[in-house]
């Protein structure tokens, strides 16, 4: 004790000093032979140890001869009884890995120390051994291992699960009979070793999922001590939920009470892990959001750092799908704007701009000027995309908008943050005609000093396409032929493609285009003379052509209408010969669909979590896929695409799922099919469709799909009249037909003959909400106003026992499909009555709002007011018709009855 | 487990009678293709852990432990610490533990003296957990030190900080967390021999003059 004082009296002066100073390898490798000594002296081989770690610590490398002398070295010193030296002995074996033929020589040791009474060389022989070992020593110590995963030892025991969960990746067969002592582990009193013993056995069983869940089920019943192992415990179990909820499309999550009660758990690890767990459903409802979200806000104001970044990033994450249930916590969030802490400003940033409604859309610019610039370009990238998806939602803030972007576009930054801007301004000018002059011009002030050559010529192709579409094309020209004078080669090029996109639309420009064009001619650079001479012919500046046909402007501008992968193989496949090249023949058809992986979450989410809502929504890629089928094209404008519905059970062989794309007189079934068996390759596949229960369908066409080889998914599609804008219902049972081939696992072949064969797949429903989409409106009390009382429609429903009045909410919103706005769908806890506000857009493109007023009583009972305001007074008894005559309340009604 | 009853029955009812005999024919012969929508669903399946660094007030390495081969070479590693070191110099994380997440990771940290402590975990991870474990290997560097927690103590107690390490994580896998149990574990076993570095040095610094002392290290 008295030695550290000593030292430091010792060494006052002297900072840089350092044990280890002017060490060096050569002299420590020659310093290691007193392990060799006759007398072992356990205090100065420890230090030597030491200073070996020092050096690997460090990053010397030992070469093999180095390593393997210090390894043989090293065993030597098993023959100390030293325990402090044989704890340095076990690390240094870990650090050196020693090669298999090496392992040998400490086996026995290791093996010895295995079975000492001393715990501490039990546990750290355990850990030592099952690092090096291979397979086949590992049955010779099968049985230690067995034994010291039951040791009353806490230290042995998760020693010898941790090694346990280590193996199971190189050895799981062996690892996998543990599973008896494993399960009484799990029962220990030791915090820890019920932890890594719930670790390991749901390793060992997660391929089982029946098994899984029966684990989850008896352990949520409370025998689970430590914080840790509850935060394992409901990961699995979130899993248990995820997977049931794959098969049964509605009704209550099992388990999720045990979830809710985790939010109450008095260690902060549980709270977060829980209250992450339930944001995380799939579909979560907002009485399953209310409680996370109220645990959370309480974090948000906490005094450490590591808590309110927990809780501001869940919320963040909550905020990208329900941005209203976040808008509670928007005055703690405004007041993170200010956090020391630079990534929970951030993430509180973004959030605020999710969930902030228009009238606080200035201030908040504000508050972030200040903020932009302390900032990495990490996170002011996150911020760009953010203030994107605002504008795009209040398209009427798009002047201070658009403005910030300009200001920081002026600001030193790296590529990809400039890259962002450029990208989020693009996207503004075409989907906000008003921001158009605004933004184009802000694009020509980026150009003019711009020292990406990536981005000035993006810009350029930009300006070409949209500059002459504009009141006052000329006063693009300048910025235009600036860059004609001052650039590299490749941004000339790009804007003489431009001049020429400007010249070939604006008659007026035409012949100052020809002479800035000419000029171009004496360029140094090929491509550029390349291009002018090309342009300047195609456009006919010598007079020759007076009018500029149309072949020429679909040269100019049109844009090619094939897959580049397609156009690429078609040209590989093409030999030189008097034949031209046919563009024409090229398949426009795109192979693989990558949409039906939707589900599954990316191995890399984005780090901050930036909304999806970019330029490509999955609405987009349907649309395109759907305008690719002639069959479909007669069928008008695309209303909704249904979320995928799963017609078959998880892991079965064949795994189907349905859209629902909702036309005005037509809708289509597109099945996205998944053949999971290696050895099979499907051919022409359809879905008979079986409309008996859907009398006002009639199928008119059906796509099959040619082939379906394993593990790549491919769509099928069937399409039905209906009656034109109406909400037609019915019941469709479905079967799937095709033609087996067996494929050979060896070569990928199939054979020739095929089987067919047929399965049967579940039924899909057609209902009322699947002809309403979810638009939502800012302020709904000026529009149910300005909407007036003309076709209001209100009636009055019982709806029955109900086991709370959030569960009633949920129940109608769902059923009418639309969307709820200001918050509504939250309800308060223990509310008496609460009035939920729901605007949505109706097949037709009929406006809809509802007001619903609920009222519960003490038995639970529900009454509920339905007040309809539409554009059309059929669309509003519609409405009530929906409610009245739907199934899954008085469903509802009888399931809460039956369960009690 | 009256959910899962029914879901079991939903699922055998779902299966038309000739794919199922078909099923079983074909899944005793090979194994049964493995789910691969589970497993890319789960998230990590137990709190894992990227490394552990220790560095000194100019971000040089005290000790370091790197559990993930998200860092393949040397060269990766210390561009890392070099990366987290920068970002974290100028924040005050001497009271409370701090947090920052980059290049998808989420680094939780400490400061005292001259030592920065980090501990890093994937960006998926429960930070609470990170913390924990943080300040497990704060605390329990402070009980070996007893309280002298600078770099130099550090240094000349590697070997303890080396052990201390070892047994707060094995393979990126929490062993403990109690700064206590990890603390003594440490420490407990070398007491009676006393093979701590410091020792030594002391014996001939008293001996000998300071610049001279290295060298004798290494004789």
């Amino acid at each position: 004790m008295a030695q550290p004082l000593v030292k430091k009296d010792d060494d006052q002066e002297d900072e840089e000093y350092s044990p280890f100073l002017g060490i060096e390898k050569g002299a420590v490798l020659q310093e290691a032979r007193v392990f060799n000594d006759p007398q072992l002296d356990a205090r100065r081989c420890s230090q030597v140890i030491t200073k070996l770690l020092y050096l690997l610590n460090q990053g010397e490398t030992f070469t093999k001869v180095e390593a393997t002398e210090v390894f043989f070295a090293v065993t030597k010193l098993f023959q100390s009884k030293d325990t402090g030296l044989r704890r340095m002995v076990y690390l240094m074996i870990k650090e050196i890995s020693p090669s298999a033929d090496e392992v040998i020589i400490v086996t026995s040791s290791l093996m010895k120390d295995m079975n000492s009474k001393t715990d501490m060389y039990r546990a750290n022989a355990i850990r030592v051994l099952c690092r090096i070992t291979d397979g086949t020593l590992l049955t010779q110590i099968e049985r230690y291992l067995k034994q010291a995963i039951v040791d009353k030892n806490p230290v042995v025991a998760s020693a010898a699960l941790v090694s346990g969960i280590h193996l199971l990746q190189t050895n799981p067969e062996i690892v996998k009979r543990w599973t008896n002592e494993v399960q009484e582990a799990i029962q220990s009193r030791a915090a820890l070793v019920q932890f890594h013993a719930l670790a390991l056995l749901h390793q060992i069983r997660q391929s089982d999922r029946l098994a899984v869940s029966k684990l989850v089920t008896s352990l949520t019943k409370g025998s689970v001590r430590s914080p840790l192992a509850q935060c394992l415990l409901i990961r699995y179990t979130s899993q248990v939920i995820r997977d049931s909820s794959m098969n049964s499309q509605t009704g209550e999550r099992p388990l999720s009470d045990y979830l809710e009660a985790c939010l109450r758990h008095k260690a902060d690890m549980v709270i977060v892990e829980a209250a992450r767990a339930i944001t995380e459903f799939s579909g979560v409802t907002s009485r399953e959001l209310t409680p996370a979200i109220t645990v959370l806000q309480l974090f948000l104001s906490s005094s450490k750092p590591v808590l309110r970044f927990a809780a501001v990033r869940t919320l963040n994450k909550v905020a990208m799908t329900h941005p209203l249930a976040v808008t509670n916590c928007n005055i703690d969030m405004e007041s993170l704007i200010s956090d020391q802490n630079r990534s929970i400003a951030t993430l509180a940033i973004t959030t605020l701009l999710k969930t902030g409604n228009e009238s606080s859309v200035d201030r908040l610019m504000k508050q972030i000027s200040n903020f932009m610039s302390d900032i990495a370009d990490e996170f002011k990238i996150v911020v760009v995309d953010a203030i994107r998806s605002l504008c795009l939602k209040f398209p009427l803030k798009h002047r201070s908008l658009m403005n910030f972007l300009s200001n920081i576009l002026r600001e030193e930054g790296g590529f990809e943050y400039k890259k962002a801007i450029i990208d989020s301004i693009v996207i503004l000018i075409r989907d906000i005609p008003e921001a158009k002059e605004t933004g184009l011009f802000q694009l020509c002030e980026f150009i003019e000093d711009c020292e990406f050559t990536y981005l000035s010529t993006q810009v350029l192709h930009f300006l070409g396409n949209e500059g002459p579409k504009t009141s006052d094309p000329s006063k693009y020209i300048r910025y235009i032929y600036n860059r004609v004078i001052l650039e590299n080669a490749t941004v000339r090029a790009a804007a003489v493609s431009t001049l020429a996109k400007f010249g070939s639309i604006v008659e007026s420009l035409k012949p100052r285009i020809f002479v800035l064009l000419r000029r171009c001619l004496f360029d140094s650079d090929d491509e550029v003379r390349d291009r002018a001479t090309l342009y300047l012919n195609t456009l006919g500046w010598d007079g020759s052509v007076g009018e500029i046909d149309k072949g020429v402007k679909e040269f100019l501008f049109g844009a090619l209408d094939v897959p580049l992968v397609n156009l690429e193989a078609s040209l590989r496949s093409y030999e030189p010969s008097e034949e031209p090249f046919d563009l024409s023949a090229v398949p426009k058809e795109v192979k693989s669909q990558p949409l039906t992986e939707k589900k599954a979450p990316s191995k890399k989410p984005p780090s901050f979590g930036v909304s999806a809502n970019g330029p490509t929504s999955p609405i987009d890629a349907y649309e395109k896929l759907l305008s690719s089928i002639p069959e479909f094209s007669s069928f008008g404008q695309l209303f909704k695409s249904s979320a995928p519905v799963e017609l078959t059970e998880a892991e079965t062989e064949y795994a189907v799922n349905v859209v629902k794309h909702i036309f005005s007189g037509h809708i289509v079934f597109q099945y996205n099919c998944t053949n999971t068996i290696p050895e099979q390759l499907l051919e022409n596949v359809v879905v008979i469709v079986d409309a008996s229960d859907a009398e006002e369908f009639a199928e008119v066409t059906s796509k099959p799909l040619k082939t379906l080889p394993y593990d790549s998914p491919g769509q099928t599609f069937v399409a039905f009249k209906k009656p034109d804008g109406l909400p037609s219902t019915g019941r469709f049972s479905n079967l799937l037909k095709f033609i087996v081939k067996e494929v050979d696992p060896a070569t990928g072949e199939a054979e020739e003959e095929g089987v067919e064969d047929e399965y049967q797949l579940e039924d899909l429903e057609v209902v009322a909400a699947d002809y309403m989409l979810r638009v939502s409106v800012l302020n709904f009390k000026n529009a149910w106003e300005s909407m007036g009382p003309d076709y209001e429609r209100i009636d009055e429903y019982g709806l029955g026992v109900r086991e709370s009045l959030a569960e009633a909410v949920t129940a109608v919103i769902n059923i009418l499909g639309m969307q709820p706005c200001e918050g509504t769908d939250v309800v308060p806890n223990n509310a008496r009555s609460h009035t939920c506000l729901l605007s949505g857009v109706f097949i037709g493109n009929v406006k809809v709002l509802v007001r619903l007023s609920f009222g519960i009583d003490g038995p639970k009972q529900v009454a509920m007011k339905l007040a309809v305001r539409s554009e059309d007074e059929a669309i509003s008894d519609a409405i009530h018709e929906i409610v009245a005559n739907d199934e899954a309340i008085s469903d509802a009604i009888h399931e809460i009855v039956a369960n009690g | 487990m009256r959910g899962f009853g029914r879901e079991l029955s939903r699922v055998w009812s779902a299966v038309p009678k000739a794919s199922f005999v078909r099923y079983l024919t074909m899944r005793t012969v090979v194994d049964p293709p493995v789910s691969l929508s589970l497993v890319s669903f789960t998230e990590e399946p137990y709190p894992s852990f990227k490394n552990i660094l220790l560095l000194d007030s100019e971000g040089k390495r005290v000790a370091v432990k790197y559990y993930a081969d998200d860092w393949p070479t040397q060269a990766a590693k210390l561009a890392f610490e070099k990366s987290v070191f920068t970002k974290t110099q100028k924040t005050n994380a001497r009271t409370e533990a701090e947090i920052a997440m980059f290049d998808g990771y989420i680094v939780v940290y400490k400061f005292i003296q001259d030592l920065h402590f980090f501990v890093t975990g994937g960006d998926n991870e429960n930070e609470l957990i990170l913390s924990t474990v943080l300040q497990g290997f704060f605390d329990a560097v402070g009980l070996i030190l007893r309280n002298n927690v600078d770099k130099r103590t550090a240094l000349e107690n590697l070997d303890l900080i080396l052990l201390c390490l070892d047994e707060i994580i094995d393979g990126g896998i929490i062993l403990e967390t109690e700064a206590s149990v990890i603390a003594g574990k440490t420490t407990s076993d070398s007491l009676d021999g006393m093979s701590s570095l410091s020792e030594q040095t002391i014996s001939q610094a008293l001996a000998t003059a300071r610049e001279h002392l290295a060298r004798s290290l290494l004789k």
